[in-house]
């Protein structure tokens, strides 16, 4: 795969939908192109995050430690991203992802995100738009439990 | 250490001093007769006196002295010879003389020097020996490279003065009593006013010299203070550079530039009024001569034969006189620079020697139990660190000590570790007092870690073993030439009052014993050591990097050469010989360089090697065939292109910039106004700049790493073509700079990593370099090959301080090169701190068992950083503000009412 498949790819995120061109390939350039077998983990819940992961083919799981041992949370496949709020904070994993199938991924460095964002405007909408998606998201299902609770 | 200089080298140099000035006083004969002959040779056969007639006779050599009340003595009646004869025997004598006297200045100014050398040597012994016998808080307070100066630079003009510090003023001062004697022996009242002219001189001078005395007491310590601060500044470069303080540090240092300036310009005005004033002095006096002397002529008082003997006689009076002046201002210069470095060499609490002593047995077992009496500890300020702080710890306790507020379980650590010396009470081993045992029983019976790690530059082995090393058992065995050495070197070390320990000789015994380890047994030590601060996974992975020796280690090189395929071969049966894209002729590495696919071998001498190779004509030429320049030319373009593409709106370099555009330390505005001129121009139209800027840029190209779709499967074959045409007819002073691969040959130039490899690890499939690691590892193991490898690294050259390793190798190291040796008390001050507490958990239990199982009955201390980690001890100490708050079992603690314990768990 080539860097401008790379680019296409990430184009497709809703994080980098509205980036200008050449920063997101610069973003793809500086990223590197890694290989997973299935089984091999991308980070360990606890690991401080340093990157995230655009998942170019392949699939992965996401799990959870618990006191029973690890429990499958989610999967994720071709063109998501895993580990993006590592990118944003500077806190800890709160799961491992561990490839299911052979993977490809784009690892992206958090400083160069961090970078792109400077220097991007238009990439930052992107982001934050996708957060207040997200936000809107959790408070309208906060709502339900809580009237949920409410009624009960 | 003696104040006066004088009395210091008189002190030590006596009998030499002696030995000099009888030669001195011998040499003045042949000099003596060297005066007088040339008056004979012309008076006698030049000019004729006493051969009147032609067959007239003239002794030669005659020795004899006409002595009072015996009259005169006749030694040797002389040989007789005719004039011709004669002249030729006194040219001869006087050549003979000439040969004497300068073998005299010869053998008088090497036993000078030798003697000087000798004295400095053991100035800077005696000062580096009170370094070492200092108490810590000396070095609180001191900076090295100010004490490295003292040592080097201050004490240096010492040595030459030594050898003048008697005889020049013996010989200097004869010469101007006798002159002054022969000129009051002329005339009683010319010869006063000689006298009295020397004496003003002699008094005024000198009086005059003290304020440049003064001055060069301050341009020392200024010089010193500059050395101090050049010092810290290197330490300290990557706070200057974090904090952007550069240009403070320039203020800084320009200005104390400035004020040694100041005091040496100071210094120089003042050094040529002086001689100006002692010319003059020196001068005047002839003046009254000429003036009184002449007028006592005219009077009639003075005859002039008598006048012209005083003034010839006067002429040779000033220059004894100034370097008597001169030497005397020499001798206060060194005495003020001795007294200044002595004064910094004293300290209260020196240790006195028997403390440091050589003790090549095997010491006592420490008797128990560790008693802290009534223990006061203050730091620099003044501060309490500790209160009266009693506590005892038996003989084989395994002990944690956890400060809850304040930092008394680490001052206390220190003060077991004797790291710092208490205030008031006292740490005795039974009933004796830790500061009063000899440091052989101390410093190889307890051992102490702290936080703090010191290496010294050398091989990781020298530093793992350093603790061992304690006093020299056995002199290194030397035979011929290196024997006959080592004896002179003995023999010069006695005479300089230096020791004469062989550091190439034997240092290190077996526990317990004085018989001397060998090496099979220090690797077992150092091993297992790294094992257990899990360390040898760094240490394989350090000899993996470090290039070998394949003569040298002949087993190591054939593994590696075995290790290709059977690594290949294990690859294939995980099914990962993706993992390894290997070195084949006939193939195209897509994870190497162009570069490296054109040359196709291991470079002799790295990347200057490179750079010849490839701008050399023969390279060219190959290069040019096949049409292959203009693509290569063609993807330069493009790459360069995409590059400012993605890099062209950076003025500066940007640190993510692939290696490539770095090659040539080019900025990126250069490569946007390259890509500019070459737009649309063909190979044959560009410039020599070009040309070079778009082959380097293809040559560094890694098709894997920045995919930019630019190699063809066609240049991939040309590529692969041309490097067989390169072998084919390569130049002899190329082939000196690459050798090709092989697989059946070792690569002495290349690491043992990429001997074994032989190929390129993917850079694609994650953690491929550690998966590649841990089976080269399961490979050398199946062969017992593994410790082997293990050794590799331990050659690896730590640098100043450590400073290659990381920190948190250099901690772990640390812990190793106290537990690697045997002995009573360990007492672990926080050694490992920020280490994650998982691994901290396991290097605690680790440690322990394995002091448990090497050193038997041994007592263990450890500060933890970590309260979590205290149910691994047998007894816990909590420390609060300064005293002991509670002491007792984990289960009582954790028991306890109060919960102290719990409440540091929790918090």
């Amino acid at each position: 795969m080539i860097l401008d498949d790379e680019v296409r790819c990430l184009r497709s995120l809703p994080f980098f939908a509205s980036a200008d061109p050449s920063k997101l390939k610069r973003l793809a350039f500086t990223s590197d192109h890694m290989r997973f077998a299935p089984g091999q983990v991308l980070f360990h819940e606890g690991d401080p995050g340093d990157a995230a992961y655009v998942i170019l083919s392949g699939t992965v799981d996401v799990s959870v430690e618990t006191p029973q041992g690890p429990i499958k949370v989610a999967t994720a496949d071709r063109n998501s991203i895993i580990g993006e709020i590592a990118l944003l904070n500077d806190g800890y994993r709160t799961a491992t992802v561990t490839a299911s199938a052979p993977l490809e991924t784009l690892r992206i460095d958090k400083h160069e995100f961090l970078n792109l964002m400077k220097d991007c405007p238009s990439m930052m909408f992107g982001v934050l738009k996708v957060l207040s998606t997200r936000l809107t998201h959790t408070t309208m299902e906060l709502a339900k439990h809580k009237s949920a609770h409410e009624t009960a | 250490m003696e104040k006066s200089l004088s009395r210091y080298i008189w002190k030590h140099t006596w009998r030499q001093q002696i030995v000099i000035l009888t030669i001195v006083a011998v040499s003045m004969i042949p000099y003596f007769l060297s005066l007088d002959l040339p008056k004979q040779i012309i008076n006698g056969p030049i000019q004729g006196d006493g051969f009147g007639t032609p067959d007239s006779l003239q002794p030669f050599f005659e020795v004899g002295f006409d002595l009072p009340l015996i009259g005169h003595l006749n030694i040797y009646a002389g040989y007789p010879l005719d004039r011709l004869s004669m002249l030729m025997a006194l040219s001869l004598e006087f050549l003979a003389l000439v040969v004497i006297n300068n073998g005299f200045k010869y053998v008088i100014n090497t036993y000078k020097g030798r003697l000087g050398e000798r004295l400095l040597r053991r100035i800077r012994f005696q000062l580096i020996d009170r370094v070492l016998r200092f108490p810590p808080s000396y070095f609180k307070r001191t900076k090295s490279s100010e004490v490295a100066t003292m040592i080097k630079d201050e004490v240096e003009p010492l040595g030459g003065f030594a050898g003048d510090a008697f005889v020049a003023p013996a010989m200097l001062g004869g010469q101007v009593v006798a002159a002054l004697a022969f000129i009051l022996a002329q005339n009683f009242w010319l010869g006063m006013i000689a006298v009295g002219m020397a004496m003003l001189q002699l008094g005024i001078i000198p009086r005059m010299r003290r304020r440049l005395i003064r001055l060069g007491r301050q341009r020392q310590l200024t010089a010193r203070r500059l050395a101090g601060r050049v010092g810290e500044m290197v330490e300290g470069i990557t706070t200057i550079h974090a904090y952007d303080t550069s240009n403070y540090e320039r203020a800084d240092m320009a200005k104390r530039l400035g004020e040694i300036f100041a005091i040496r310009y100071d210094l120089y005005q003042w050094k040529f009024m002086v001689k100006f004033i002692n010319n003059f002095l020196a001068q005047v006096t002839p003046f009254l001569f000429y003036s009184i002397g002449g007028y006592l002529t005219l009077k009639g008082s003075l005859d002039v034969g008598q006048l012209v003997a005083v003034i010839n006689a006067y002429k040779e009076l000033p220059s004894p006189l100034k370097d008597l002046i001169d030497w005397d201002q020499g001798r206060q210069d060194v005495q003020v620079k001795f007294e200044q470095v002595v004064e910094q060499f004293q300290s209260d609490g020196i240790l006195p020697e028997r403390i440091q002593s050589v003790f090549t047995d095997v010491p006592p077992p420490l008797p128990g139990p560790l008693t802290a009496s009534r223990l006061t500890l203050n730091d620099d300020s003044g501060g309490r660190l500790a209160h009266e702080v009693s506590l005892e710890i038996g003989k084989g306790e395994t002990v944690a000590f956890l400060d809850l507020n304040g930092s008394t379980a680490v001052a206390v650590a220190e003060a077991f570790g004797r790291a710092i010396w208490q205030t008031s009470g006292k740490v005795s081993l039974g009933d004796m007092d830790i500061l009063d045992l000899p440091e052989s029983t101390t410093g190889r019976r307890i051992s102490y870690v702290s936080t703090e790690t010191y290496f010294f530059d050398g091989s990781l082995r020298d530093n793992l073993l350093y603790g061992l090393k304690h006093a020299p058992l056995k002199p290194a065995v030397r035979e011929g030439q290196r024997a006959a050495r080592r004896r002179w070197e003995i023999k010069e070390a006695a005479l300089a009052g230096n020791v004469d320990f062989d550091t190439e000789g034997e240092w290190i015994s077996v526990a317990g014993q004085t018989t001397i380890a060998d090496d099979e047994i220090l690797r077992e030590w150092m091993l297992s050591a790294l094992d257990t601060v899990l360390l040898s996974e760094d240490i394989f992975d350090l000899g993996m990097r470090s290039v070998v020796d394949p003569q040298q280690r002949e087993t190591i090189a054939r593994f590696a050469i075995d290790a290709r395929k059977t690594l290949r071969g294990e690859l294939i049966e995980l099914d990962l010989p993706q993992l390894v894209v290997p070195f084949e002729f006939d193939a195209y590495n897509s994870e190497a360089t162009i570069a490296e696919n054109l040359l196709f071998g291991a470079l002799i001498g790295g990347d200057a090697a490179a750079r010849t190779i490839i701008s050399s004509a023969y390279f060219r030429s190959i290069v040019s065939e096949d049409g292959l320049a203009e693509q290569l030319f063609e993807m330069g373009r493009k790459i360069v292109a995409t590059m400012v593409e993605l890099f062209g709106d950076e003025q500066q370099n940007n640190p993510l910039l692939p290696e490539m555009l770095l090659l040539e330390d080019r900025e990126v505005p250069e490569y946007v106004r390259i890509q500019k001129e070459v737009e649309g121009k063909r190979l044959s139209e560009a410039n020599e700049e070009q040309r070079r800027v778009l082959f380097l840029t293809a040559f560094s190209y890694v098709e894997s790493r920045f995919r930019f779709g630019v190699l063809t499967n066609e240049i991939r074959a040309k590529i692969v073509k041309a490097r067989h045409r390169f072998y084919e007819n390569l130049p002899p002073n190329l082939q000196a700079l690459i050798a090709r691969y092989n697989e059946a040959e070792y690569q002495s130039s290349a690491t043992l990593l990429e001997n074994i490899v032989f190929g390129k690890i993917s850079r694609v499939y994650a953690d491929s370099h550690s998966r590649i690691l841990s089976l080269i590892k399961k490979l050398a193991m199946e062969q017992n090959l593994y410790d082997d490898l293990l050794t590799v690294g331990l050659d690896f050259q730590v640098g100043p301080g450590g400073k290659r390793l990381t920190i948190l190798q250099r901690q772990k190291l640390n812990v190793a090169r106290a537990i690697i040796r045997r002995g009573d008390y360990y007492t672990l001050n926080q050694p490992l701190p920020g280490l994650n507490p998982n691994l901290q958990a396991q290097l605690v239990k680790n440690v322990i068992s394995f002091l448990r199982s090497h050193s038997n009955g041994c007592t263990i201390i450890w500060v933890l950083s970590n309260p979590r980690l205290s149910n691994h001890f047998e007894r816990i100490v909590i420390f609060d503000h300064g005293e002991v708050r509670a002491n007792g079992s984990h289960d009582d603690l954790m028991g306890a009412e109060d919960g102290v314990l719990n409440e540091l768990i929790v918090r």
